[in-house]
């Protein structure tokens, strides 16, 4: 889960990370302005300057009306729901601070470079002695004098390295102490009087952690903090619907493609693979989907009538890994039952069943009553792509 | 011979009393594997298949000496039940579980180092040597698992646990058998990654040539590139990578957590071109697996 700048600040703030002073504001709120400062529409994405997303304001007037602006902008998808407002701060020098996980090395990595502000891995790799990176462990953190190693290590000494050190080290501390999967000042700035302060921050909060933080987990709850485009079409989120139908299985992650061929496939590996192969035929996908573990019957016969009520599509490839939790005769049963229901005829509609694996001659039994041929485990993935592409036509 | 595990490994379950668990504990018991004891904390003295149930896994280990373990605990508690199967002398730890916090995982991962223990997983389906023993539920009932493995040469490591049995059964239908076949975990960070497990098939005597089933995300594919361009390993390898679609598709995840794009990193294109380089074979369709594998047989 990706944080909003102002909900980073937040916690930097606990940590006496040196912040501008700023503030949250609302559309329609009286301001009084004496000097300049930065408008910082709230959305989760990066290079929100590039995308019109932060724009300065010298006056109450100007601001008022960069505020309202913003908040009626669609910003690379999002409509931004607040404004940070900041004092403008004159910087003398930007830095780069992060801490990640290696997920090759699996450790964790403190990130330091005297060139902030920019693409930091675009950076490493053109002028790799301006980036510092180094492993620790969870077990040990990031004390200040491993801090202070990795600031040393791009030349910087005197006060500055006195200053930048703790930050780093503290800032190790939020990414573990938050179950956090990144944090980024970027940039951080010398200001002319000689201090440091944290201008933009990003920070992701691992998804199978926001348990065991309950502020984290509140922020999750609340749906009215951030709000993005409708990434959902109707088909999709109506297939969102049947999985939600009941507990059992998957049936349902459902992205809509433009062909018509519709596809019944699963697990995950299985999906991508079979996708490909499909492709690769020449064969046109109307869907991806991934069904997994044990899908009710009525899931899977739900998601065969929305497949087929789709426009143009006319044939259902089927098609799993050899499975062993997933039972082959309840998916036969609901990929009938849901051609049935859409008054088609089964042996004429399924471009292809393939699934090998628990309970295949119950499932077999089943097809071969309405005239669907058997694939059975002899028949590799694309072989069975392949069937389906020919009978897609 | 296998890596990893064979028949004379001994194995503990801990969560043995959780549905899941129970199930492939007798599963695993049906196809050979030695499991000696199980461990819930509170359920001491329980049997689970004629399996002993223990609290603590010193008590198991002091009446059953084992190698290793295989884990399916709910999230919150995997990282407890890792460090208890280490800090008693387990040295190969199957994390079966889902959802474990990724810096529960490093965290148990920095202990295994420390103690040269192997974790595979989290989020695995576990590990099969066929013939000769099964760790986790990859390949469902006993069975089934004879259906779709056969011993023989040929090593499997993948990031999808469904794609493990699936590659295993092209093969066996192939009549190529298996040496050792690892679902490695769908996490971003798991215990026994391709770079990890690639010395292990290279110098066991029995695997002639290793299978790789990769997805988008990460980087481990073109790290082992460069491994392999730097002549680590000298065993051939055979890469599949699924979801060539998914690089048109940034920032949306697929099936398992690692399964993402991001900006440049991850992408099946970039992974494509770096096993070409380093001479690591890609194979084109799903079938092309198995001839390429026939070379080297």
């Amino acid at each position: 889960m990706r944080l909003l700048e102002y909900e980073s600040k937040r916690i930097l703030e606990k940590y006496r990370i040196p912040l501008p002073a700023g503030r949250l504001v609302a559309l329609g709120e009286i301001l009084k302005i004496d000097k300049p400062v930065m408008l910082k529409a709230q959305i989760p994405i990066g290079g929100r300057g590039k995308a019109g997303g932060i724009l300065e304001a010298s006056d109450t007037e100007d601001a008022r009306q960069k505020i309202s602006h913003l908040l009626q902008s669609n910003l690379r998808g999002y409509i931004p729901k607040s404004v940070y407002m900041e004092e403008k701060k004159a910087v003398k020098q930007e830095f780069f601070m992060g801490v990640t996980y290696d997920t090759v090395a699996k450790a964790p990595l403190a990130i330091f470079s005297p060139a902030g502000g920019i693409d930091i891995e675009e950076l490493a790799q053109k002028q790799p002695e301006l980036v510092c990176k180094e492993h620790f462990t969870v077990a040990s953190r990031l004390p200040l004098h491993r801090a202070r190693e990795i600031v040393a290590e791009t030349g910087i000494s005197g006060k500055l390295l006195l200053g930048l050190s703790p930050l780093l080290s503290k800032l190790a501390d939020v990414f573990l102490d938050y179950d956090a999967t990144v944090v980024e000042i970027n940039p951080l700035g010398l200001m002319d009087d000689g201090q440091l302060v944290a201008l933009d921050c990003h920070m992701e909060i691992d998804d199978d952690a926001v348990f065991r933080h309950a502020d984290i987990a509140s922020m999750e709850k609340d749906t009215g903090r951030v709000e993005g485009e409708k990434r959902m079409s109707d088909f999709e989120r109506k297939a969102s619907e049947i999985n939600d139908l009941d507990h059992r299985g998957v049936a349902g992650r459902m992205i809509e493609f433009d062909g018509n061929l519709g596809l019944i496939i699963g697990g995950g590996g299985a999906s991508l693979t079979a996708f490909d192969a499909i492709r690769a035929h020449g064969g046109r996908p109307a869907n991806y989907c991934e069904i997994g573990g044990n899908p009710s019957v009525l899931k899977v016969k739900e998601l065969t009538k929305l497949i087929l009520s789709k426009p143009g599509v006319n044939k259902i490839a089927v098609i799993m890994n050899v499975v062993s939790n997933t039972r082959v005769d309840l998916v036969a049963r609901g990929i009938v039952k849901g051609i049935l229901e859409s008054g088609k005829n089964p042996a004429r509609t399924v471009a292809v069943f393939r699934i090998p694996g628990a309970w295949e001659e119950e499932g077999f039994k089943i097809l071969s009553k309405y005239g669907i041929p058997i694939q059975g485990r002899t028949v590799s993935i694309d072989e069975a792509a392949r069937i389906a592409t020919k009978n897609s036509d | 011979m296998a890596i990893l595990a064979d028949e004379n490994t001994r194995v503990i379950v801990q969560g043995i009393t959780g549905r899941e668990a129970t199930s492939f504990t007798k599963d695993m018991i049906d196809y050979g594997t030695r499991v000696v004891a199980g461990i819930t904390p509170g359920k001491g003295g329980q049997r689970v298949h004629g399996i002993p149930v223990y609290d603590t896994v010193r008590q198991a280990l002091r009446e059953h000496p084992a190698e290793a373990a295989v884990i399916s605990v709910p999230p919150a508690l995997v990282k407890g039940a890792v460090l208890e199967s280490l800090e008693n002398g387990i040295t190969l730890a199957v994390v079966v579980s889902e959802r474990v916090p990724r810096k529960d995982t490093i965290e148990f991962l920095e202990a295994a180092k420390a103690r040269n223990a192997r974790v595979i997983g989290p989020n695995t389906l576990g590990l099969i040597s066929p013939g000769k023993v099964r760790l986790g539920m990859a390949g469902g009932p006993a069975a089934d698992v004879r259906k779709a493995y056969m011993p023989g040469p040929v090593g499997i490591a993948s990031r999808s646990g469904g794609m493990t049995t699936e590659i295993a059964n092209l093969l066996t239908t192939r009549g190529i058998g298996q040496s050792t076949c690892i679902g490695i975990g769908g996490d971003p960070v798991v215990g026994s990654n391709f770079l990890d497990l690639i010395p292990l098939f290279d110098r066991d005597p029995e695997t002639k040539v290793v299978v790789l089933f990769s997805e988008p995300g990460g980087v481990v594919e073109e790290k082992l590139s460069e491994l392999v361009m730097a002549q680590k390993f000298s065993i051939p390898i055979i890469g599949f990578i699924a979801g060539r679609f998914v690089d048109n598709m940034p920032g949306v995840r697929f099936g398992h957590a690692a399964t993402i794009v991001e900006g440049n990193r991850g992408s099946t294109r970039s992974k494509i071109e770096m096993f070409r380089k380093a001479g690591i074979h890609v194979a084109e369709s799903f079938s092309d697996i198995a001839d390429i594998a026939k070379r080297y047989l």
